[in-house]
């Protein structure tokens, strides 16, 4: 088979304004992925599955990832100018200061394709996507159309972490019930006090709710 | 009527999305009526918790929509919040017919994302204990399939005699029939006894014999014949490109099984043949169960054979304090249900960032409606059944 050097030279020539990434993994295990532009993700799809050489025709694995906004601290060397006093003359001296300084990346929710192809019975070639945001610009385009095996888990991964996948034919949670607002598999969820209407009679979840409450100034008795 | 309509518009589908064309009620077939029946989730038939929303036209499937969710506990939330080795006994609870091949999977994954490499013997040892897994797996899902056919009891109780030796076997070694929790990373929990190994070649060789005996009661019954031969047909290409794996690809005749395409663990050594099928239908699904059988039998023999005698443990391998470093991994086996992936991120920590399965159970499902629109209500169940799925692995 082919290296992902080799396929991303490939799909550079077959379709020369996708942009596409080589993600290399540490790990032994030394699958390395490619990570394309969602623009283009349909055609460069197309092209692996089609292409003669890599005949990529069996989606496996459809897996969705949440990383959230991280704070990054780190140490920045700024030149410094220093006024002082010495030996009763006003000095000016330039100096490198470390300052520690506190940024924050943005956060993306990312899904994962495992390829594999039936026919020349080699893979797997890794794609990576990636959302721009993990707030209002969560939509990838869906695979559904080039692989049936997608249907399900693309659904698996818009029930479980919000990703919208524009081109699914039937795009509907899986595992939760219709009515469910959240995204249980996101980092960030928090599980509500109780699923039901009436609270569930146990001390320590009704405590746990007139803490909710109490913290977004609900009245008693209201749901959290 | 509004509901037809509704259905008409989601396969109204762009190009390359290959769903079945929906058959429109006949017009001489009754008066267009449609009954829709939710066949689940407490059916006999669903092996669970499973529901299938049906439109029917008299009898004919004119759609199916697969409703699931109803065992779902979130184990891949779990698992990100537990130690890699936490989630070991877990996994026994996914496909609970098949702890084993659970447990091989995710070892595997896990050391492929490690590095650990398992000893020669623990490598046998998961083979010996795979292929029994897939033994029993087999005859069960064959058993329970003549007892949606209708067959009350017999065939099941033949299968199940069997598989009691197996689970028996099991908790020799294990301690639990079912919920074995055995493999580790970089090899096996326990040992073997050479008695247990004695005790495991005597159930081997009585395997054949009742290979022969339940094909001898079945492949050529009459009834199972007329309702299995036809019916459910899927095709080659719609069952690569809907991910379908395991004996349900096999029986469409594409040869693929990972056991020969990855051979992982030690499958080179052994000499075996992939069993395919022509038309893709439930009797083919049924006979490749019959005849994969036959081809465990052979990998257990060999695997018996040749065990040698070392370690079950890499030496590398520490229970405590266990974390990989930074990166991604994807291993994955030939279950008996089919490919079972596990797909893990590790960020450093003593727990996976990112833990996913890959459930064939609920991948094999893509195509249900496919396969049972234009059958009767009667052959859904059937349909069904020949899929073999377990509801712990398809909701996770």
């Amino acid at each position: 088979m082919k290296t992902v050097e080799e396929i991303k030279t490939a799909i550079e020539a077959a379709l020369p304004e996708a942009r596409v990434e080589l993600v290399s993994n540490p790990s032994p295990s030394w699958q390395h992925s490619l990570r394309i532009d969602p623009g283009h993700a349909l055609a460069i799809a197309k092209f692996l599955r089609d292409d003669a050489d890599l005949k990529l025709d069996f989606l496996s694995n459809v897996t969705g990832v949440d990383w959230p906004d991280k704070e990054i601290t780190e140490k920045v060397q700024v030149m410094q100018t220093i006024d002082l006093t010495y030996e009763g003359s006003d000095q000016t001296t330039e100096e490198v200061v470390e300052e520690t300084r506190k940024r924050i990346e943005p956060g993306y929710l990312e899904t994962v394709y495992h390829l594999y192809s039936v026919e020349k019975k080699h893979g797997p070639v890794i794609l990576h996507m990636r959302t721009v945001n993990r707030t209002d610009q969560v939509e990838l385009p869906s695979f559904t159309p080039l692989w049936r095996s997608a249907e399900f888990q693309e659904r698996e991964v818009f029930d479980l972490y919000g990703i919208i996948f524009t081109g699914h034919p039937d795009l509907r949670r899986l595992l939760m019930w219709d009515e469910f607002k959240d995204h249980p598999m996101r980092k960030d969820y928090v599980e509500p006090d109780d699923f039901e209407y009436e609270p569930t009679a146990h001390d320590e979840v009704l405590k746990r709710a007139e803490a909710h409450r109490a913290a977004l100034s609900i009245p008693a008795g209201g749901r959290v | 009527m509004s509901e037809l309509k509704e259905y008409v518009a989601i396969a109204d589908r762009p190009e390359g999305w290959n769903r079945p064309a929906p058959r429109a009620p006949l017009d001489d077939d009754g008066d267009g009526e449609l009954l829709e029946v939710a066949m689940g989730p407490h059916h006999p038939s669903t092996h669970g918790v499973f529901r299938m929303d049906v439109a029917l036209d008299g009898e004919r499937v004119i759609r199916l929509r697969p409703v699931f969710g109803y065992l779902h506990r979130n184990h891949e939330k779990i698992a990100e919040g537990v130690s890699y080795l936490a989630s070991m006994p877990y996994t026994d609870r996914l496909d609970y017919v098949c702890p084993i091949t659970n447990n091989w999977a995710y070892a595997l994954a896990v050391e492929k994302l490690s590095g650990l490499v398992p000893p020669e013997r623990a490598e046998y040892l998961r083979v010996i204990l795979g292929e029994l897994t897939r033994f029993q797996n087999h005859a069960n899902a064959v058993g329970f399939l003549l007892q949606e056919m209708g067959a009350s009891g017999t065939p099941l109780m033949y299968a199940f005699r069997e598989r009691e030796k197996i689970l028996d076997l099991f908790e020799e070694l294990t301690g639990a029939r079912m919920m074995v929790n055995y493999m580790r990373f970089g090899g096996c929990r326990v040992d073997v006894s050479s008695q247990w190994l004695d005790h495991a070649r005597k159930v081997v060789a009585g395997m054949t014999g009742f290979v022969d005996e339940f094909e001898r009661l079945l492949a050529s019954n009459e009834i199972l014949m007329a309702r299995c031969q036809g019916v459910g047909v899927l095709k080659a290409d719609l069952a690569v490109n809907a991910g379908v794996s395991g004996p349900m690809l096999r029986a469409s005749g594409v040869g693929y099984d990972i056991r020969k395409v990855d051979s992982y663990g030690i499958y080179s050594r052994f000499n075996f043949r992939v069993p395919v099928g022509d038309h893709g239908d439930v009797y083919d699904r049924f006979m490749i169960r019959i005849l994969e059988m036959r081809e465990s039998i052979g990998i257990l023999q060999q695997a018996l054979k040749d065990i040698p005698v070392g370690p079950v443990m890499d030496p590398k391998a520490k229970s405590r304090g266990f974390r990989p470093k930074p990166g991604e991994a994807y291993g994955r086996i030939e279950a008996p249900k089919g490919e079972l992936g596990f797909y893990l991120i590790s960020d450093g920590g003593p727990n996976p960032y990112r833990y996913r399965i890959r459930p064939p159970s609920l991948i094999n499902l893509t195509v249900l409606e496919d396969m049972c629109l234009g059958h009767d209500v009667a052959d859904v169940v059937l349909i069904f059944g020949s899929v073999d799925i377990v509801l712990g692995e398809v909701d996770r």
